[in-house]
């Protein structure tokens, strides 16, 4: 079996402590501002809570007969923390392991806990802009109100912004360094074997 | 078309003959001043403006450059805008030894200090006619503490206060009998008394506290202010009708030459107290305190206060001869010149300090006063500013050495040096100036920039309005050599003594909501499902909640005539400026307004059977029309259960029971 590169090695290191971030900052800000509200709204989504301005967002939402936002409501605040420690943990065993085998593994892992992550972000936008309460007192025909995953839109007199935070930025570094040193250590395995 | 013509030329005579005023008060405005007040939308005035209201008994707050008004704070009368004084937890702050007054007349105002600088903490504000002394919040813009103070009348001399706000003083302008006995009047010189209180205030807290008195011979006391630096000790009061009369004192106070200063070294009474050598006088006078936790105020009736006689204890007062009825008392930033501003003098005594200290060292009396020793004039006196304008009233400072005198009968601002009394440059004021204000003019820091002038006659400065005028204030700026009329705006009741802050001072210290988990109110619904009603006898309580777009319960049934009925209405937003106000129709009160997170009580007491709406009045949200409900009131002895609910919960309540 392939052993890792040095720089495979220290970037196993170097990913823990970039998913370490996540209990440190927010991964996720949703901005969003209207007339009313000059200063603007912000509500930050943390790795096991979701913070800043939910109570007054839940406040406005009861309008279009939106869920109101309830941190109990969330498995995902239990879930998430648990499997992204797993897989820091993980990372340690492929570090003493070193090998490049398990690094590939731990990769794929990251690929498929990213995009189930951002599957079941976009899953919860879409049922809490859609799943409307039919009894809300404005209904406009043909409304939804899902949040961008990321980016920019506008619903109704909001204006909607929505874009990773800093543990949400290391988390992409993250994955960006697992694939760059996969590759890269792919690239060096086939360049021995020539 | 001859009678178009004859129209025209009619106007054109009226045109000619304006013109032909003697001086025309529009031209004196030059230069860039509208450049220098324009506050462009969505900027910030650069000073809050604190103006007392007068005879509307608030507290009114201007921007400056702007005169943009910002707030009425009410203070000493009932405000049915936002329930002061009609809400059952505001009523207590308004009840007096006389019960309760919903009015007064409010004078003067002064803000908190450290050091001898405006720490804009809290601001103090007098009461006139019944005598008391309010304490406001300058974080929530709330009168916090109102203090009655016995043995006094014409509250007038008040509320100036020490460098670091150690005492607030209230000056008695009506001489009364100590005790209030039936004397006659024309006993006036025999048992009627001045009295100085000096309210102490609690460094943390602010609350007050009358820590001794000092009974004054007869006479008016009229305004005041607190040494600082050198001269911190002292405290400085201006008088009229040492003449002593009791009948019209138009002429009867006006026949000395000379009046006093009456100069107080409290350091010296505070020792005395210290010492046992005053006496306990049983009295009594109202302590109302509003509680930010519970949002309601309670009321304390006192019963003792400390009185020195200044006859026995020497050393504590002197007097300086201050020429014809003197108003404005004024001490410089140094604290070494002392201004008094006689009414009806046709020049300006400047008084020093270390002069004055020397003419009591050297023992340089030329009489007493009823035992209190009075200094001869010269021997205090630092220079006169000769021909400086007529009736002279109320002086403040710049900072840069230079003193600024209203004169409300010549109408105009006087600038001049407090060094060699010359008189530097004057500007006309429209009309009739009161006081004037210089943001800390007042204070060791003033921050200059400009001079307020606070007028006693409108006349034709706005649009007319019938007999009934605001009445005028105009804004100079000082920077320069020479004073520039930059803005004339019209301000509610009668403005006298006012006070200016930096907005950088206070703006960030202010509360936007309160926060509901604080909220101690005994009435609190902590969330909709704690909403309920309660019966005990005829007592009927209502815990409410108001978010947006309704009102929990909405609707209320098995409530009968002869009931009284509390509406204790919780808002339960914790979002910035979303108010829900309540009212009830019919109800003799007024609406209550409630803040984010505060509980306010309504007391309806309900004169016929039938259907009561009720609705939130101040515009909350899109469905603000929405925001109502019932109260049905039935004959006493009707069959009618007790039952209350919003939305679902009420939709059970069967409609059998209307028969």
């Amino acid at each position: 079996m392939k052993k890792l590169t040095r720089l495979g090695r220290i970037s196993t290191v170097i990913v823990i402590v970039f998913l370490a971030t996540l209990w440190a900052f927010p991964m996720w800000r949703i901005d969003l501002k209207a007339p009313q509200y000059p200063g603007g709204l912000t509500m930050t989504i943390w790795i096991n809570d979701v913070k800043g301005d939910v109570d007054v967002v839940n406040g406005l939402n009861h309008y279009i007969g939106m869920k109101s936002i309830h941190k109990q409501d969330f498995k995902e605040f239990v879930y998430l923390p648990a499997t992204i420690m797993t897989f820091m943990i993980l990372g340690i065993v492929v570090a003493v392991t070193n090998k490049k085998i398990a690094y590939y593994l731990w990769t794929a892992m990251f690929a498929v806990i990213g995009l189930f992550s951002f599957y079941d972000f976009y899953k919860w936008e879409y049922d809490y802009g859609h799943n409307l309460d039919p009894h809300a007192p404005i209904q406009v025909p043909g409304m939804a109100y899902q949040p961008p995953l990321i980016g920019y839109k506008k619903m109704l007199n909001f204006e909607v912004l929505s874009q990773p935070h800093i543990a949400g930025w290391f988390y992409i570094l993250a994955g960006v360094l697992l694939l760059s040193i996969s590759i890269f250590e792919w690239r060096k395995t086939a360049k021995v074997e020539a | 078309m001859k009678k178009l013509v004859l129209i025209f030329s009619t106007l054109g005579v009226v045109g000619l003959t304006e013109s032909c005023k003697m001086k025309n008060t529009t031209a004196v405005v030059e230069g860039d001043a509208a450049s220098k007040v324009y506050v462009a939308p969505g900027k910030y005035d650069e000073f809050y403006n604190f103006v007392s209201g007068g005879f509307s008994g608030q507290v009114s707050v201007y921007g400056l450059p702007s005169g943009r008004l910002l707030k009425v704070i009410p203070v000493f009368s009932v405000n049915p805008e936002n329930g002061y004084g009609y809400s059952e937890e505001t009523k207590p702050m308004l009840t007096t030894t006389a019960g309760f007054i919903p009015w007064d007349d409010q004078h003067h105002l002064e803000i908190s200090q450290t050091n001898g600088e405006q720490d804009g903490r809290w601001l103090f504000a007098n009461a006139n006619n019944t005598p008391r002394v309010a304490r406001l919040d300058l974080t929530t813009f709330k009168t916090a503490e109102i203090l009655e103070i016995p043995n006094s009348a014409g509250n007038h001399s008040s509320p100036f206060i020490t460098e670091n706000t150690e005492y607030v003083v209230a000056g008695t302008r009506f001489s009364i009998p100590i005790k209030n006995q039936d004397v006659p009047i024309t006993s006036f010189k025999q048992n009627f008394k001045s009295v100085a209180s000096f309210i102490s205030v609690d460094k943390t807290t602010g609350n007050m506290h009358i820590a001794f008195q000092i009974a004054l011979p007869g006479m008016s006391l009229d305004l005041s202010h607190s040494g600082k630096g050198p001269s911190s000790g002292w405290f400085f009061f201006s008088t009229y009708n040492t003449e002593q009369a009791n009948t019209l004192l138009e002429v009867n106070a006006s026949q000395k030459d000379k009046d006093f200063i009456v100069a107080v070294n409290w350091k010296k009474a505070e020792e005395y107290v210290k010492s046992g050598k005053g006496t306990k006088m049983k009295t009594q006078y109202y302590h109302n305190t509003w509680n930010e936790d519970t949002h309601s105020a309670t009321s304390k009736v006192e019963d003792e206060v400390i009185m020195l006689d200044p006859s026995e204890l020497k050393d504590m007062i002197y007097m300086i001869p201050c020429p014809k009825s003197p108003h404005g008392c004024d001490v410089d930033p140094s604290g070494e010149y002392i201004v008094g501003s006689g009414k009806l003098a046709a020049l300006i005594p400047v008084f020093s300090f270390t002069k004055f200290s020397k003419a009591i060292a050297d023992k340089n009396f030329e009489g007493d006063y009823y035992g209190i020793p009075v200094v001869k004039y010269e021997a205090a006196l630092h220079g006169e500013v000769q021909k400086p304008g007529l009736g002279p009233l109320h002086t403040e400072f710049d900072g840069k050495g230079n003193a600024y005198t209203s004169f409300f009968l010549s109408s105009e601002i006087v600038k001049w040096s407090l060094k060699d009394v010359k008189v530097l440059d004057r500007v006309p004021t429209y009309y009739s100036i009161g006081h004037l204000c210089i943001p800390g003019g007042d204070t060791k820091k003033p921050w200059g920039k400009y001079v307020i002038a606070y007028n006693k006659i409108t006349k034709d400065r706005y649009l007319p309005t019938g007999p009934e005028l605001p009445q005028a204030a105009q804004l100079y700026d000082i920077s320069g050599d020479k004073m520039q009329l930059l803005l004339d705006f019209p301000t509610i009741g009668e403005p006298h003594y006012a006070q200016a802050i930096p907005a950088s001072v206070i703006k960030d210290k202010i509360a936007k909501i309160y926060d509901i988990n604080k909220n101690h109110n005994p009435y609190v619904s902590m969330g909709e499902k704690a909403t309920k009603v309660v019966r005990n006898g005829n007592r009927v309580d209502v815990y409410m909640t108001a978010i947006r777009s309704h009102l929990t319960p909405d609707n209320i049934e098995g409530v009968f005539l002869g009931d009284e009925i509390y509406f204790h209405v919780t808002n339960l937003e914790q979002d910035w400026d979303v108010p829900h106000g309540f009212a009830v129709k019919g109800a003799t009160t007024a609406e209550l307004l409630i803040m984010p997170g505060e509980t306010c009580t309504l007391k309806f007491v309900p004169d016929r059977v039938g259907m009561f709406p009720f609705y939130c009045t101040d515009f909350c949200s899109a469905l603000h029309q929405e925001m109502q409900g019932y109260l049905r009131v039935s004959a006493k002895g009707s069959n009618v259960p007790l039952k209350y609910g919003t939305g679902s919960s009420v939709a059970a309540v069967d409609s059998g029971s209307a028969k």
